[in-house]
């Protein structure tokens, strides 16, 4: 029932393999405290953090409460990235309002529903107006629609973010992470 | 319209910070972060003037990265109210330096004084208890407010939530820095921290 379709291009091989070149890359940059709000797309990249000895999953009830937690990781000397799906983007409107006042790094990694192939219409308002709601916001957007792009996007985004203090959001698309299927 | 049996809240203040030693503490965003200054403005103060409902949370990035330092938010019970979901989120992290304190005048006094929700229905130290913060209180007196202000300090009993009742009184406002990258790299220099 929740299982996910991999897109054809993304299929087997190579598509189970990019959640693995994130935890990598968030792991070179010494990444500390990564809160999450679930999504099956970042289900085995949240399975990596919660079994690492470096990184903290955080388990939040709602996406704000992961820019303040940034925040605060960085006042404390941490890096954090958020984890979230394209609907928790709205959540979080006013408090990214902390990043350009507070100028702290602000990396987050968003799996896109609402586009390619989405079965579900209650997602397409919210994943359409994800990019523009970052951008209206001040985070820059690079986005990832293969598995083969995932490691230079990443290091694009986490190079920017952390050493350039520029807020960054990726987006993960639906195409790379298939889309959700209801019934068999 | 102060009643007699209520705390004063600059009082409470003051008391939470006056023996503060290396406590870093979060002012949220209304009158808690002007009585933070009112007591006296220090280095390891974090001034929020936005960001409703995220004090707490920043109090808990703050405190997973520094697990040695005490650290103490001070906010409204407006501001809590819009972060009580960051309550389940501390409850599970269990930091066990992280202290938070509500200065609950059950209104919201910066916007004319209407009465919050704290008022006649919700129990903040209910809520932080069944949210698994196993140490919280309802403080009605300085002698309670001095016991939280020393129990701050020991960073292996937390998480640990206060509700200290004060009266509704509007004080004179006394304004701390608005200047959030200030604020901010201000505590990280006190950490040891360099710019980037």
């Amino acid at each position: 029932m929740h299982a996910r379709a991999d897109a054809a291009d993304t299929a087997a091989d190579s598509g189970t393999h990019w959640p693995d070149d994130i935890f990598a890359t968030l792991q070179r940059f010494d990444v500390r405290q990564v809160p999450y709000v679930p999504d099956a797309g970042h289900s085995k990249l949240i399975q990596r953090v919660l079994a690492s000895s470096t990184m903290r999953g955080i388990p939040l009830t709602t996406e704000e409460e992961g820019v303040a937690l940034l925040a605060g990781a960085w006042t404390g000397g941490q890096r954090g990235v958020l984890l979230m799906q394209s609907s928790g983007v709205g959540n979080c409107i006013n408090m990214l309002s902390l990043i350009p006042i507070l100028r702290f790094p602000f990396l987050t990694l968003v799996t896109m529903r609402g586009e390619w192939g989405e079965f579900n219409p209650w997602q397409v308002p919210m994943g359409s107006t994800t990019q523009g709601v970052f951008e209206l916001s001040g985070v820059k957007v690079l986005r990832a629609s293969t598995a083969a792009e995932v490691p230079a996007v990443l290091e694009a985004a986490a190079a920017q973010a952390y050493n350039a203090l520029t807020p960054t959001a990726v987006l993960l698309s639906q195409r790379l992470i298939g889309a959700k299927v209801f019934t068999k | 319209m102060s009643k007699a049996n209520l705390l004063d809240r600059r009082q409470v203040v003051s008391a939470l910070l006056a023996d503060r030693k290396d406590v870093v503490a979060i002012g949220g965003l209304g009158a808690s972060t002007n009585d933070m200054f009112a007591a006296g403005d220090h280095a390891r103060n974090f001034y929020l003037w936005g960001g409703m409902g995220g004090a707490a949370m920043i109090g808990l990035g703050l405190a997973l990265a520094q697990p040695k330092l005490p650290v103490l938010v001070i906010t409204g019970d407006g501001e809590m109210l819009m972060g009580m979901g960051s309550l389940a989120t501390i409850g599970l992290q269990k930091p066990s330096n992280l202290s938070i304190a509500v200065l609950d005048n059950e209104a919201y006094g910066e916007t004319g004084g209407q009465t919050s929700h704290t008022a006649a229905a919700a129990d903040l130290v209910g809520v932080a208890k069944a949210c698994g913060i196993g140490d919280s209180r309802s403080v009605t007196t300085m002698v309670g407010v001095e016991a939280f202000a020393k129990a701050v300090h020991d960073v292996s009993a937390g998480p640990r939530f206060a509700s200290v009742k004060i009266d509704s009184a509007n004080l004179e406002r006394i304004l701390p820095s608005r200047d959030g990258t200030y604020i901010l790299n201000r505590i990280r220099g006190d950490l040891g921290f360099q710019p980037i």
